[in-house]
Formats: structure tokens, sequence, C-alpha cells
């Protein structure tokens, strides 16, 4: 067993260090392109903290409608993949054997696409226009 | 530097005059293949603020098709002549001066940074922006320099062989693909100057001037041949609207302000490809995002910002959901 602090919590420290202490030391010595290369980091240290969190359900969640979608069985070899799946189903869509009237097709790229977005740029104003508010339950 | 300096001195200096000073010399940007400096010419005139942009003697030439810097420096003075603003080109590089190639030009005053362009509403900013691009796709090309030519259909092949190439799998852009390939609008006629990145950001604009001002187009290293609307699709991509979704063009004007201003200045508006043309640059957006993240998987570009930059392209996606299969917002 491991001690504390958790990974989430060691991430934490990180990224309140680039952003907080590192980003600003290194604008004040006039280094303005590290002090923003420091921001950048700081954020992708939050990237990997809320895809941690977010991933596991998110990716069985994706993974659940793409096997309804594609109509396969349970039992079948790509059904737990969640590359192969994403790969049969874009084939599907570029040759056109699925196209965007296909029922759920809509609904399970919004839900796949906001599941992208909370982890890689959550204050993307297109994300904020569409993703439910906070402490609302997913329709 | 020491050579850069008396080199950009024999750039500047007319024969047989006393050699022109050259100070405050700075680098602003760049990659292996192209630099960008900022530096001041001490003229009978007074102080004077350039910029040099060159491909260093030796650089390595990427093959994607890009006009290069002296049919780079040839278009902006023909973007002048023909009334676009544009940053005067002072002198072109020759292979005497040991500087590679490249030219250097006026340092405008202004701002670039998108985020500030779009932090108002500036009407009279979009309707310039339109008659600029106008001008633009005006610009008479007979005797110019060679550039590629592409046209709707071919730019819908080079994205899917591109997005093909990163490997990466994404139903999103294989959606947008198949839509951009089904709505494809016919070859034009007669090919056009398109500039190829006019979006806010690469726009210099006088902020104190009343409501903002268009000082000056920068950037034409992606111009082309090709179909016009493509600029007016890429400048309304919501990723160069900072947020300001409500205004399309640049997060600071709307569409009819720009097409006014096309209008005015002789151009013809076809919105129908407008948005064509919008969509196809979300999903471009997307697939540089791709080959910067690209860049760095394959160890080519092994900068930190390039990994960072791979994970936007689900920006791309979720704009691409928003034009194709839109939904109500729910904030």
């Amino acid at each position: 067993m491991h001690d504390l602090p958790t990974p989430e919590q060691l991430l934490t420290a990180v990224a309140r260090f680039l952003r907080d202490e590192a980003g600003p030391a290194l604008a004040r010595h006039g280094d303005q392109a590290l002090a923003y290369q420091a921001r950048v980091a700081a954020n992708m240290v939050d990237t990997v903290a809320r895809q941690t969190q977010l991933a596991p359900a998110a990716d069985a969640a994706e993974c659940q409608r793409l096997q309804g979608l594609l109509g396969l069985p349970a039992g079948h070899a790509d059904a737990a993949d969640l590359a192969a799946l994403n790969h049969r189903l874009a084939s599907r869509l570029a040759d056109g054997s699925l196209d965007s009237s296909h029922p759920g097709l809509a609904d399970h790229l919004w839900a796949t696409t906001l599941a992208k977005l909370a982890v890689d740029q959550p204050g993307y104003d297109t994300f904020q226009r569409h993703a439910a508010p906070p402490g609302s339950t997913a329709p | 530097m020491t050579v850069l300096v008396d080199g950009l001195s024999a750039v500047l200096t007319p024969p047989g005059a006393a050699p022109v000073p050259v100070q405050a010399i700075q680098r602003l940007s760049g990659g292996a293949s192209q630099e960008t400096w900022a530096f001041e010419a001490v003229t009978a005139t007074g102080v004077q603020p350039l910029i040099l942009r060159r491909a260093p003697p030796g650089a390595e030439r990427r093959g994607n098709g890009n006009p290069g810097l002296v049919a780079e420096a040839a278009l902006i003075r023909r973007a002048g002549a023909a009334g676009v603003p544009v940053p005067a080109v002072v002198a072109v590089l020759q292979p005497a001066h040991g500087l590679g190639d490249g030219f250097v030009m006026e340092r405008l005053r202004g701002e670039t940074l998108g985020r500030r362009v779009a932090a108002a509403h500036r009407p009279a900013l979009a309707w310039q922006v339109g008659t600029a691009l106008a001008r633009i796709h005006a610009v008479d090309m007979a005797g110019g320099p060679a550039l590629r030519r592409t046209q709707p259909r071919a730019e819908v092949q080079h994205l899917a062989d591109w997005h093909a190439r990163h490997g990466t799998v994404r139903p999103v852009f294989q959606l947008a693909l198949r839509w951009l390939a089904d709505h494809a609008p016919a070859d034009v006629a007669v090919p056009a100057l398109v500039h190829g990145d006019f979006r806010n950001g690469n726009l210099m604009v006088d902020l104190d001037a009343d409501g903002g001002q268009l000082v000056g187009v920068l950037d034409w290293e992606l111009a082309h041949l090709g179909d016009p609307m493509a600029d007016l699709g890429w400048l309304g991509v919501n990723s160069w609207r900072y947020g300001r979704h409500q205004r399309p063009v640049g997060g600071f004007g709307h569409w009819a302000q720009l097409f006014d201003g096309y209008r005015n200045a002789g151009g013809t508006v076809d919105e129908a490809r407008v948005h064509w043309w919008q969509v196809l640059g979300s999903l471009r957006w997307g697939v540089i995002c791709e080959s910067m993240g690209e860049a760095w998987l394959s160890g080519a570009e092994p900068v930190m910002e390039k990994a960072a930059i791979g994970r936007r392209a689900s920006e791309a996606e979720i704009d691409l959901l928003d034009l194709l299969l839109p939904r109500p917002a729910v904030s």
C-alpha cells in the first residue's frame, strides 16, 4: 500500500508550483516565453489529473454505446476493445454504411466528444455551452 | 548575431553610401526552417523599426507547397499595390548578403493578440476586413510568383490523406470528411489569390483608433490560388473567436458587416460556400493539431507545447458537431 499524498494530490502540488511559483518567477526575470511554457506545463498536469479521474467511467459508457450502435454481441472479440470499436465506427462513417441519420449516432458522438473536452479543455466555449452544468445529472 | 547585424546593414545601405547602423535586434519566433527578428535601422530620417523574415542559409526547405519567402515578399507588394493594408517590404535578401532567403519589412504598430482584438464588438473592423479580403481576391496575378493551386474537392482529399497519415481514429473527422465530400461546391472557374491563413491573430489592429482599425494583413506563407470563399470560411472558424462565438467574424464582428465590406469593394459573396469552407476550416484546424501532436510523438519536434496542442484536436471535433449535428445549448 502506498502512502499519502495520492497521485492526484502530487499532481495538484506540481501544477500549483508551476502556475503560482515557477511561472511568475520566470516572468519576473523577464523570460515571458518560459513563463508561458510553465503555464502550458501546469495545464498539462491538470489534464492528466482530469483524465485519471474521468476516463474510466467515460470509457465504459462509450464502449457500451458503441456496442449498441455497431450491433456487436457482448461476446464479440472487439466488444470490449474501445480502439477497435472506434475504428469500426470511423470506417462505417467513411464508407457511408452508417450516416448521421442513424438512431443514436448524434447522441453518441456528442457524449463522447463532451467527455473528451471535459479532460482536454473544459474551458473551451463550445464545451461550456453544451456541457451539463455542474451538479445536474446527465440527461 | 554579428553576421546578422552586419548583413542587415549591408542589405539596407544604398550602394556607395555610409553603412546604415542596425541595433536592438531580437528574435521573435520561428522554428528550425524559418525565423522572425525585430530590429531597428538608424537612417537619416530617424530610427526605423523593422522586421526580418528569413530562412537561414542551409535551412532545410520543407516541401509543403508553400510559396517561400521571396514569393511572399512579392505577394505582399502586390497586395499593397491593390490597396490591402500590409507592412511595406523594404528589401529582399540577395545571395550576396549571405543571410539566406527572406525579406525586410516595416514593423507596424498595433495589436495582433486575438483575445484582445475579440474583446469588443468592432463593426468597422469587420467591414474593413471584408474590404481587404475582396482586394486580395482581386489581385492581378499575371506575371506573379508561381503558387500552389487548389479546389474545394481537392482540399477534402488533401485533409483526408493528411489525417490518415497520422493514424489516429476519429469518427467525428470521418463524419466531417463524408459531409464535405457530399456537399463540395464546384471547382471555381478562375482561381483567385487566397491568403490561406486569414484569421484573427494574423491581423494587425490599431485598438486605439475608433472601434479598431485594420493596420496590416500578416503571415502570407500559406498563400495559394483557389476559391476566394476559403478565406471567409477560415476567418469564421470558432477557434479564432476566442470565446466570443456570438460574433462569428474573429470574435469581433458579424457576417453581415464582413459581407457588406466585401461587396462594397467589388467582391461577390457565396454564403453557402463560406459555410462549407468554415466546416472544412474546423476540420483543418483539428488535423493541424493532430500533426503537431504527431510531430512530438515521432520525435521530430520534441517541444512540450506540441504535445499539448495535440490534445486540442478535440476542440475541432466539438465545433464540427456544433456545425453538422447542431443541438440546443444548455447554458
